[in-house]
């Protein structure tokens, strides 16, 4: 039969920030299919402008509440390139702990908070705390551990206080680290137990296949998380590296008029970034027993479907968990936590920074003047690096849904879960601290 | 009041103080939905409400656009809280307002698109809607959120503290930046946040604003002789979080 649907989704919900889906099929042929991005631009490049090298990361944390300790560590790195700024190991491995305290905490709440009522049949997460109380407290235990995690280290998670240019402002002290430790640990039963229901609720995972180009940050010691160079993994399994310096080769952004966040493409029409990119370009680094739930996951690189980012998230959470216990391990057995001064600027000049943000990899770029105050300067977020993808997934999805004969109501619900995988976070790709530099 | 139904409402902001809301943890989240029926949240949710005994917003006015939906919630909401700096001063995002090309430096060549039309400046909630109750700071301290609902659950009105941050430095024996070399703006910001940047290494950026009658000369000599900042740089700290409260605002 020849169909006629129209989906018009304003301002879909469970989701970071604001977007809409539009659908308009005719006597079954697809006349228009967009991911459209409304949020209301904020102009950050503007406010950077003129202001101390001090200001800056504090600025632009403001980029996102969600991934507020990513944006200030991609930041002062980016400032520390530019200042010449060398940051102690300790300090390295404490940014570490903390990256992987935001990582954890915003996947615990996209996949407990966000996806589960999906996967669970159910509106949104209220009404589960009557049907699935258990699962919900879980969740809610779990999203504690997170916020103490990053708050320990960074003195808050939305828009932490101790993270500057050159070391912390406060340091976490030996026995906190000790505390901390025993607060990870005391948590891994809850994290196995919500992995069991992702894991029984995983045959209702949408099965889609369309392998992209996925980019990350790659480094050879780790999982590339906090630190490394720029990799992107083709269908095929080739993979090439740049220097983060050389981040716009990889971009390429331009201006879509769906879109107030800008698109950005490299190999292909798009490319995507985020947990699943990562997991496809670095699943040898993962912890073993990371490994051992994308084993029981059925997950194995290169994986093209994009609805399996939300189980990635699963997979990461333990690798941050068992990770983060290493480094804390590491510091104690090396004598616990040692008062460092601050590194200070040697020069002042332009530079970039990147750390993979729970939805991806994140560039943050700067140019100095020589009293170190800022004349512009660039951020790229991945949720902006999916967009594009997002359409090429509704492009090759929606006519393969016609043709499976799904109802409307059936196609929208697809629809929105495949953005929900993404786990956009719109508030962030619509910053706009995008600009070219001047000189 | 019964259990009230409540709403959350974004506009432009990071959502971070949504984001603070999910951190009470379970035994705080929970015990809060005893006596709060939330009803519509977007972030959350894809139920939709009508009537709403409190409506909360977060983030700025910026367009025009969204004047249509404030002025919904206002008309289906008995009390209307802005919450978070960006909705109750208009916050980081009035930063803009001091750098009048901010739309070619961002856009360039495409700032005309008609869908990324927005004001020069970043406004609060109330230069749209009515705003009744205010819960300051970026991020907003939870628990404040936590006591100004408990005060309207009670049926008292809130109390939104109008001293320095300066006070909850004392009270918590937090040495004065001043004393460390570095600069502050504890002096002229309102307190409620429990003096946390101060206690943790670094200088207050009045992110809940300025308290009433803020003394700006003052201010700007206290940074260029107490704190060593150029005129330049003195006159400008401030406007990270108070652009729109300036005796020249925009």
């Amino acid at each position: 039969m020849k169909k006629d649907i129209n989906i018009d989704i304003h301002h879909l919900t469970r989701i970071e920030g604001h977007g809409n889906i539009k659908v308009n099929i005719k006597n079954g042929a697809v006349e228009e299919c967009v991911w459209q991005v409304p949020e209301a631009p904020r102009f950050f490049e503007a406010m950077v402008k003129g202001r101390h090298y001090s200001e800056v990361a504090r600025i632009t944390s403001r980029i996102c509440g969600i991934c507020a300790i990513g944006h200030t560590l991609a930041s002062v790195k980016a400032t520390e390139n530019a200042l010449g700024i060398e940051i102690t190991p300790q300090t390295a491995k404490l940014r570490s702990i903390l990256k992987h305290a935001e990582n954890f905490d915003s996947h615990i709440v996209h996949v407990g908070v966000l996806v589960a009522p999906d996967l669970l049949g159910a509106p949104s997460v209220f009404p589960l705390v009557a049907t699935h109380g258990e699962v919900v407290k879980t969740v809610l235990r779990l999203k504690r551990l997170g916020h103490e995690w990053g708050s320990m280290i960074g003195g808050r998670t939305t828009h932490p206080t101790t993270v500057i240019p050159g070391g912390f402002a406060k340091l976490i002290t030996t026995d906190e680290l000790k505390i901390l430790k025993d607060k990870i640990l005391a948590r891994v039963d809850d994290l196995t137990a919500l992995v069991e229901t992702i894991v029984s609720l995983a045959s209702d995972i949408p099965v889609f296949d369309r392998p992209t180009e996925y980019v990350a940050l790659h480094s050879d010691e780790e999982y590339g998380l906090y630190d490394g160079c720029i990799q992107t993994v083709m269908p095929d399994g080739s993979k090439e590296q740049f220097d983060v310096r050389d981040y716009k080769k990889v971009t390429n952004e331009w201006v879509s008029p769906n879109s107030t966040a800008k698109y950005t493409r490299h190999k292909l029409e798009s490319y995507a970034a985020g947990a699943l990119a990562r997991f496809n370009n670095n699943y040898e680094q993962l912890h073993p027993e990371a490994k051992k739930i994308a084993e029981v996951l059925g997950m194995k690189p290169i994986i093209g479907n994009p609805y399996l980012n939300s189980a990635a998230q699963v997979v990461e959470c333990a690798h941050s968990v068992h990770e983060s216990i290493r480094l804390i391990d590491e510091i104690l057995a090396d004598g616990g936590i040692k008062e460092e001064g601050i590194v200070q600027p040697v020069k002042f000049s332009s530079g970039t920074g990147s750390t993979e943000v729970p939805r991806g990899i994140l560039f943050h770029e700067y140019n100095y003047d020589e009293n170190g105050f800022c004349i512009d300067g660039n951020c790229i977020i991945p949720t902006n690096q999916n967009h594009a993808n997002i359409q090429a997934d509704f492009d090759k999805l929606v006519p393969e849904l016609l043709e499976a004969d799904k109802s409307k109501e059936q196609m929208a619900l697809a629809l929105e879960m495949l953005v929900r995988a993404y786990d956009p976070c719109i508030s962030c790709s619509t910053h706009y601290l995008n600009v070219e530099f001047v000189g | 009041m019964s259990k009230p139904k409540v709403g959350f409402f974004d506009f432009a902001c990071c959502e971070g103080c949504q984001i603070e809301l999910s951190n009470f943890g379970d035994a705080d989240f929970l015990e809060l939905l005893n006596h709060i029926n939330i009803v519509e949240w977007r972030e959350v949710m894809s139920e939709k409400a009508g009537h709403l005994d409190i409506a909360f917003i977060e983030g700025s006015f910026t367009r025009e656009k969204d004047r249509k939906q404030l002025e919904d919630i206002r008309a289906r909401a008995d009390v209307v809280i802005a919450y978070g700096a960006c909705a109750a001063t208009g916050g980081i995002n009035a930063l803009k307002n001091s750098v009048p090309d901010h739309k070619k430096r961002v856009y360039g060549d495409d700032r005309d698109m008609p869908h990324l039309d927005s004001f020069p400046v970043a406004l609060s909630i109330s230069e749209a809607i009515k705003v009744d109750y205010c819960v300051h700071g970026c991020p907003m301290d939870k628990y404040e959120f936590l006591d100004i609902v408990s005060h309207l659950l009670h049926g008292k009105e809130p109390v939104i503290p109008n001293y320095p941050v300066c006070v909850e430095c004392k009270l918590r024996e937090t040495v004065c930046r001043y004393d460390r070399g570095d600069h502050c703006l504890g002096m002229v910001a309102r307190a409620g946040c429990g003096a946390i940047c101060p206690a943790h290494g670094i200088p207050c950026e009045a992110c809940r604003g300025f308290i009433d009658n803020p003394n700006e000369e003052s201010l700007k000599e206290v940074l260029m002789k107490k704190g060593g900042l150029s005129e330049e740089w003195a006159e400008k700290k401030s406007r990270i979080f108070t652009n729109n409260q300036r005796s020249d605002a925009k």
